[in-house]
């Protein structure tokens, strides 16, 4: 049984993970939107927002939004994100991201939807007018898949509202929907029953109390239901009616001890004690720290007294008095441990998130309290929302922590690369500048060759690609002539003619062969283009390399300043609000405690009398019997 | 007496049975301001979270040399992901054994960022190993080697699984 108190505790802590119904898209086309839907199935909403909201931003900073894979899902991530605020319990911002969505160019059925969220928002931070108002806003097409969510919704907040006709009206449509199954049906028992409609009203509630369903949370709703109805027919003294009722809870289930313990008294009220001690003696052996079994043991005793088992029932007030006195010191024991801090400490370890009975491991945890006893305290919306605050906040603290840690590093991390890079940098830089310059004069070089190509496919210049060799004869013969002509003399006819020949063979290879020797000279442009080309990437990666150096280690102080100032003021705040928080949380238990404790006392003074009472009887029955005999 | 006592027990049941108000001795208002000022606080780490993100990206994954790869579940995919060992250039960078929630958040459309990292622009040499079992229970071992090129900008490389296969993805 306690392993489903323990689901519906749990199942309230992480209603918020239910309340985020964001699916993946068909087709992911932004992995990073993907990355944050990774973090938020695993619950891990402080991540995903932050990472979503990052990815937001950087969509939105954009000059062309649409070339961005975020553009095909921005609608998605918008609303997804107000479902992560939601599920970390950031109501204030969720509320405004959902309402930037219905204040924007969206269609009907994506801005009722987000209407509906909103609507949520308030309705669980228990702002029922808010959540009607926004509900009333909602025209139009509603998306299918959330229809009977929202028809739901509609009704639980007329009822917060006091408009039990009208949800009433609402809830009598979703008695169809399977997945709401028990719920519409208790829900309008309920209303009906507000609205003063008795009959009408406990036949929803006697019919949601006969629901078949394998469903552990509908059979839950069955057994609530079951438990409201026969209380109220037993207040009415509507005894057998009640005792049917009663009777129909199961053994094993959250409402079972209750539903025993009344079932009892539904006998005692008729006056049919043995039959009484049935429920309520299968109660008493039960765990002695819940409050109905701590009334069985009494009530079993007072019906051995009706019953003129006089001595039995004053040996069973006695067992009950050494009971009630043991979970006193217990208690006590709790309230001390509670006071001395360690009920918070063993909340927020880490067992909590990985193991759904941790909150009941609790109490094997040297120096914890009693976690039975604040079972019911833990499913309060009050304390499972400080707790939840609580950890929170200590996932936080954790958080900034770390960060602090990681700031130092970063720093270590850029004097390291100041150290490594600035004594090497001005060498670096005179070798750039020098090859720089170097490079500048061999490209104007190429642009000039290019040029001179380019005029000689208009106008041919066969001598400017005369060989080196050709270059050199050509000036040879030219001394020679210079030489023989020196002084006035002429030169021989035999000489001159095998000068012009030699010319004449110049001239000859170098025009015949002129067209080859352009091809090859594009060719070789087009080889010392590659060059070139490979030469600006190793120029712009050079570039590129040599700024990355600097920017590894310059213009961060700044950043890191501001960015520990942030995070110890953070720091500070955070610890400020933990220690209200746990405050709060060690006064709700410490209250609940006490309480018990207090009924434990009265129980313990109304037993004794009775004790004592007891006593008496037995031995005037005792002595009567002897006189009779 | 025993009047007195089923009195008190029967005022105790009507008690039990009706809806309990917990913290009734700490103000609403208390709870709410209380929660306003912790929903500011997570305001504010966000905003530092947000900063932190940026600086740690430009400190230590500048985009000339970044390179992210991403582990993702083909659709309707249920097979039994154990672990994925990722190797660039020989080297092994990362070794990720999954647990259940992961699992879960990858069947259900999520994508995980398993490493990131820093490389030089060119081609790289990347193997990625995969341990699992199938839905009938057989192990799954899957091995492949892909061919990454790292240009200027970062480089994101998803890696999506199926019980048969490893697929790549450049984007």
């Amino acid at each position: 049984m306690y392993r489903l108190i323990v689901s519906l505790i749990f199942l309230m802590f992480s209603v918020s993970s239910a309340l985020a119904g964001v699916s993946a898209p068909k087709e992911l086309k932004d992995l990073y939107f993907g990355e944050a839907l990774y973090d938020a199935f695993q619950g891990d909403w402080f991540d995903a927002i932050s990472r979503l909201d990052t990815e937001l931003a950087q969509h939105y900073g954009l000059d062309e939004p649409k070339r961005d894979t975020l553009y095909y899902h921005v609608n998605q991530a918008e609303f997804a994100v107000g479902d992560f605020e939601l599920a970390y319990r950031m109501h204030q911002r969720a509320g405004r991201a959902i309402k930037a969505v219905i204040e924007g160019n969206v269609s009907e059925p994506v801005r009722n939807e987000a209407v509906f969220r909103l609507a949520r928002i308030y309705f669980y931070k228990n702002e029922p007018a808010d959540a009607l108002y926004a509900v009333e806003r909602i025209r139009g097409v509603v998306p299918p898949k959330i229809r009977n969510d929202l028809a739901f919704l509609r009704a639980q907040i007329f009822m917060a509202n006091g408009q039990f006709d009208k949800a009433a009206n609402i809830l009598k449509d979703l008695q169809v929907a399977k997945r709401l199954e028990g719920f519409s049906t208790y829900n309008l028992g309920i209303a009906l029953l507000r609205e003063g409609k008795k009959v009408e009203g406990r036949q929803y509630l006697d019919r949601t109390g006969q629901i078949k369903s394998k469903d552990d949370f509908t059979l839950a709703i069955r057994d609530k239901s079951n438990l409201v109805l026969g209380t109220k027919l037993l207040k009415e003294k509507k005894i057998e009616a009640a005792k049917q009722v009663l009777d129909r809870v199961r053994l094993k289930g959250p409402f079972s001890n209750r539903a025993l313990l009344a079932s009892g008294w539904a006998d005692a009220f008729a006056g049919r004690f043995k039959r009484a001690l049935v429920p309520w003696s299968l109660l008493a052996t039960r765990d002695v720290t819940d409050a109905s079994v701590q009334q069985a043991m009494i009530a079993v005793p007072y019906a051995y007294g009706k019953l003129n088992v006089f001595s039995k029932a004053a040996v069973m007030y006695g067992s009950a008095l050494n009971k009630f006195g043991t979970e006193i010191d217990k208690l006590d024991a709790s309230i001390k441990s509670v006071r001395e801090g360690y009920f918070l400490k063993a909340l927020v370890r880490e067992e909590l998130k990985q193991d759904a009975d941790w909150v009941v491991k609790l109490r094997k945890l040297p120096q914890t309290p009693e976690t039975y006893y604040l079972l019911d305290l833990m499913a309060s919306h009050n304390f499972q929302e400080s707790l939840k605050n609580y950890l929170d906040l200590e996932g936080l603290r954790k958080k900034l922590e770390t960060w602090n840690g990681d700031l130092d590093a970063f720093e270590e991390i850029i004097e390291k690369r100041r150290v490594y890079y600035q004594p090497l940098l001005p060498a670096i830089d005179r070798e750039f500048r020098r090859l720089d310059s170097q490079m500048r004069l061999r490209l104007e070089q190429r642009d000039r060759i290019q040029q001179r190509l380019k005029n000689m496919l208009v106008v041919p210049r066969p001598d400017y690609l005369a060989t080196a060799n050709e270059r050199v004869i050509s000036e040879q013969i030219a001394q020679l002539e210079q030489h023989l002509t020196a002084g006035g003399s002429s030169v021989p006819d035999g000489i001159k003619a095998r000068i012009k020949r030699l010319r004449g063979v110049l001239h000859w290879n170098i025009y015949t062969e002129y067209d080859r020797r352009f091809t090859d000279a594009y060719e070789h442009l087009r080889d010392l283009n590659h060059e070139v080309d490979r030469l600006k990437r190793q120029y712009t990666a050079f570039v590129r390399t040599r700024q990355a150096a600097t920017q590894s280690y310059e213009g961060y102080d700044d950043v890191i300043r501001r960015l520990r100032f942030q995070v110890q003021t953070a720091r500070k705040k955070v610890g400020e609000l933990m220690a209200r928080q746990g405050r709060m949380l060690e006064s709700m238990a410490e209250n609940e405690l006490n309480k018990r404790r207090q009924r434990l006392t009265e129980f313990q003074i109304k037993v004794r009398f009775a004790m004592a009472d007891s006593y008496d009887r037995a031995i005037r029955a005792q002595a009567q019997e002897k006189m009779e005999r | 007496m025993f009047c007195q006592l089923r009195g008190a027990i029967l005022g105790i049941l009507v008690f039990v049975s009706s809806f309990t108000a917990y913290a009734q001795d700490i103000p609403k208002e208390q709870i709410k301001g209380l929660d306003e000022q912790v929903q500011e606080i997570k305001s504010d780490v966000l905003g530092i979270a947000a900063d932190l993100n940026q600086l740690e990206e430009k400190l230590l994954y500048p985009s000339n040399t970044q390179v992210a790869v991403f582990v993702s579940l083909v659709m309707g995919e249920t097979f039994r992901l154990d672990s994925v060992d990722i190797q660039l250039d020989g080297k092994p960078v990362i070794h990720h054994i999954y647990t259940f929630k992961e699992l879960q958040a990858l069947q259900k459309g999520g994508v995980q960022r398993i490493y990131t990292g820093n490389i030089r622009t060119g081609d790289h040499d990347l193997q990625v190993s995969v341990l699992g079992k199938s839905t009938g229970g057989t192990d799954l071992q899957n091995t492949k080697r892909f061919k990454v090129n790292k240009g200027v900008g970062p480089k994101i490389v998803e890696i999506s699984l199926t019980a048969q296969g490893i697929t790549l993805k450049d984007r």
